[in-house]
């Protein structure tokens, strides 16, 4: 067996300052914590995929109730919002670009912008659920729609539709307000130079969960608001 | 992510030669390392206190049931003690004890890299689980579980407090205990595939994987895909028990049989999380005291990923009763009895690898044949349980209690201690006594086979699980089952008497006193903090015995057969 030091010892060239002691080359790991992120979102997926099968199940046998809850929704704010996550991905992967390309400033910008579509998502949603609540929509021991003249009323059991709604986006937006904190974070440290063409990776995986956090609406914004 | 921004001028502060334990002294150097065999040994310690803990509370239960009628308490604190007994060993002893603890040791020596992928994602994960268990303590202070382990529905959502019947309001820090505990496997989980794809060493192909690794690997991938779902489970559970959502409580529209579902999803690929590990162990065991390559490495190393996919398909057979489609139930039950085949081509493969072996009966090699020997019987009587018709009589009687006691103590931990004796040379750099270590698993052995053969009679002949009381015809095998409880319980005093002064007057260990070829034995013990002195590259696979030197080989004893030889040998090498 040989124990001879390899080529990436770390005595035998300049190892940059970024490159954590345990890693042998910066393509090491930059792979690394790509990898740890899909990872990361495999189990992002089953815990949403959980909510997805109970809301399948019970639309499976609710359907009607399903139906008669969901116009409950506001399609125009929803397809809004999934305009503004669209947008702020098309943000994130223009950040990523900047920086692999050595362009601070832009990437700053791009990540600014990113920021601001999370906080305006968060704002409309926030009018959503007001809203909501005040028709006493929210589930649990308080749950008494009062709504509108007009509009049919709602089947006792209506419950479980809003209680899946409110925990499938609460959970989306505790996940948006996670991804304002990450894109701050790196949005500062790209203010203080952390980052270079050669070293980029915080940027790109912060940009890579925040496709998931978008993807996720995409699911969540036709099961709850459209069909 | 969390490794990046290591501060720079580690390496200079660390002295490459000296040991992990030595390389930085004091309280904050060791709750604050990003050293994973550090982490390692936290978590050993924090499982081993949960076992204890666990294995006390199974103590007062078998007392409980030593005589008809009440002998030491009354029927809800002793359903608080199977409640508790089960949440403590499933959630904070099996689901962490081997990855986190051993794993975290021993995984990246043997890929020959200096840590984890993510060692601060390392820390946090072992942070995460110290504030789950304070949870549990919590919950435990207030009053304790009387759910089971399994939290069903809706006795779990029901406040007496509302009228009725309803378990107590503990429950919920209980359940948030698991769901925080939940989070730190998945990170484990994370950061171990991460390292086994990304951290090998030069040389180190995937065919030259230790069967450990790859039984961490399938472990990963089962706790990276399983726990989310208990997680989203367990925050509806509380969310119903507090607002009343409806999801899980048939009068609010709501069906317990999904929370079961959902329940099994995470819980029965978690049996998984348990015994995958436990059988990586054993494959390492058998190659190391029977001096050759396992037989057949691929199917090992295939089987268990084989285990954690079939894992995720067999989740059903837990509701064989519960009210399911016949179709289903069919479905689920055929698709059990599929997970013995990886478990049939384990324990063949094992069996092979002894024969023509050059057996050595050390501690480590008993608790791996005993392994073998339970981990069979567990196996074959959880066909048993996977048949609808017998199910129905089986179904919620000691005969599954026992069942999963050969699987869950008869694998996980024989394979647990096991490797805890192979290994604990490696990580303290300490021998113990082999006579008392033999005599831990002898009373281990027996005390664990008198407590849990009787309960397959049991439950054969009806006795319910989880009962305060029994009927005439039951008490005698009930005495036995509890006298076996103290036999076991001896079993596991001496050992702990065994380390613990191995600790403080063991003698210096040998770098590889089990004369193994395995990577990690290449390394002084304990080992650097950079786990080799220099970056190595492989050359040959860890179970290679004929292409291993004599100098890797040398187990650093005097021969008896030759002790001059031995003599001069280890003073060349000392």
């Amino acid at each position: 067996m040989s124990m001879e030091a390899t080529a990436a010892e770390h005595d035998g060239y300049a190892r940059p300052k970024w490159l954590a002691h345990h890693f042998y080359t910066p393509a090491q790991q930059f792979n690394t914590a790509k990898l740890g992120m899909w990872l990361f979102i495999a189990q992002e997926i089953l815990f949403f995929g959980a909510l997805f099968v109970a809301y399948g199940v019970y639309r499976n046998w609710y359907p009607e109730m399903f139906k008669l809850a969901s116009h409950q929704l506001d399609k125009t704010l929803g397809a809004a919002n999934t305009l503004v996550l669209l947008f702020s991905s098309l943000m994130a992967a223009l950040a990523v670009s900047a920086a692999q390309k050595g362009k601070r400033m832009a990437t700053g910008t791009y990540l600014l912008v990113t920021i601001a579509c999370a906080c305006v998502f968060l704002a409309i949603k926030f009018v959503e659920y007001k809203h909501k609540v005040d028709l006493g929509l929210l589930p649990g021991t308080h749950f008494e729609p009062n709504l509108p003249h007009g509009v049919p009323s709602l089947p006792a059991n209506s419950g479980s539709f809003f209680a899946l709604y409110f925990l499938m986006t609460g959970l989306h937006a505790l996940h948006v307000l996670v991804g304002i904190g990450v894109l701050t974070w790196i949005w500062i440290r790209n203010l203080r130079g952390a980052f270079s063409k050669e070293n980029y990776t915080a940027v790109f995986v912060a940009a890579l969960y925040w496709h998931f956090v978008d993807i996720v609406w995409i699911y969540l914004f036709p099961a709850l608001y459209l069909i | 992510m969390a490794a990046i921004t290591t501060a720079p001028g580690y390496h200079e502060e660390v002295d490459p030669n000296a040991s992990y334990l030595e390389n930085k002294k004091g309280l904050l150097s060791w709750l604050f390392t990003l050293d994973h065999k550090r982490i390692g040994v936290m978590y050993l310690l924090s499982v081993i206190i949960a076992f204890t803990l666990g294995g006390l509370f199974a103590l007062l239960m078998r007392a409980e049931l030593l005589t008809r009628g009440r002998t030491l308490m009354d029927a809800d604190t002793y359903n608080k003690m199977f409640s508790l007994h089960g949440v403590i060993m499933v959630f904070l002893f099996l689901i962490p004890a081997i990855p986190a603890s051993l794993g975290n040791i021993l995984l990246p020596i043997q890929l020959g890299a200096k840590d984890v992928a993510f060692p601060r994602l390392n820390l946090l994960s072992y942070y995460i689980y110290v504030f789950g268990a304070c949870f549990g303590i919590y919950s435990m202070i207030h009053g304790g579980v009387d759910t089971g382990w399994t939290f069903y529905t809706p006795y779990s959502t029901s406040d007496p407090a509302h009228g009725g019947v309803g378990s107590s309001s503990a429950v919920i820090p209980m359940t948030l205990a698991v769901l925080v505990l939940g989070f730190s496997s998945v990170l484990t989980g994370v950061n171990f595939i991460a390292t086994i794809h990304k951290m090998r060493a030069p040389g180190l192909s995937w065919r030259r994987l230790s069967l450990f690794a790859w039984s961490l690997y399938a472990t990963a991938i089962i706790q990276i895909l399983a726990t989310p779902v208990l997680a989203i489970t367990f925050l509806l559970l509380t969310l119903e028990r507090f607002l009343g959502i409806g999801i899980f409580d048939p009068r609010l529209g709501g069906d317990p049989v999904l929370y079961q579902h959902f329940f099994w999803f995470y819980s029965h690929p978690a049996v998984y999380i348990m015994i995958v590990p436990g059988m990586g162990i054993v494959s390492d065991l058998i190659a190391t005291f029977s001096r050759r390559e396992p037989f057949g490495y691929m199917a090992i190393a295939m089987s268990s990923i084989a285990l954690a996919l079939l894992g995720f398909l067999v989740w059903g057979h837990h509701l064989f009763v519960a009210g399911m489609s016949e179709y289903a139930t069919m479905v689920f039950s055929a698709l059990t009895f599929l997970v013995a085949i990886p478990s049939g081509v384990k324990v063949f493969n094992w069996i092979a690898t002894l024969y023509k072996g050059s057996i050595s009966l050390q501690s480590p090699m008993l608790w791996a044949l005993s392994f073998i020997f339970l981990f069979t019987i567990g196996g074959l009587t959880g066909l048993f349980l996977g048949m609808l018709a017998v199910d129905v009589h089986l179904h919620d009687t000691y005969f599954v209690v026992a069942h999963f006691h050969y699987v869950m103590v008869g694998g996980t931990v024989m394979g647990f201690f096991g490797g805890l004796h192979y290994w604990w040379p490696k990580f303290t750099g300490r021998l113990y006594d082999e006579k008392w270590a033999v005599a831990g698993w002898f009373f281990v052995f027996v005390g664990f086979n008198v407590t849990f053969l009787v309960q397959f009679l049991l439950g054969s002949r009806g006795m319910p699980r989880r009962y305060y009381d029994y009927l005439p015809q039951y008490e005698s095998l009930h005495q036995i089952s509890t006298v076996g409880s103290w036999i076991l319980g001896l079993g596991f005093l001496i050992l702990a008497a065994m380390f613990v002064r191995s600790l403080f007057s063991g003698k210096p260990a040998p770098r590889n006193p089990w004369g193994s070829a395995a990577y990690e034995w290449l390394t002084p013990s304990p080992p650097p903090t950079f786990n080799f002195a220099k970056d190595p590259v492989f050359e040959r696979g860890p179970y290679d015995y004929q292409v291993a030197t004599d100098e890797e080989l040398y187990d650093g004893f005097d021969d008896p057969l030759f002790p001059e030889k031995g003599v001069a040998e280890g003073e060349a090498r000392a």
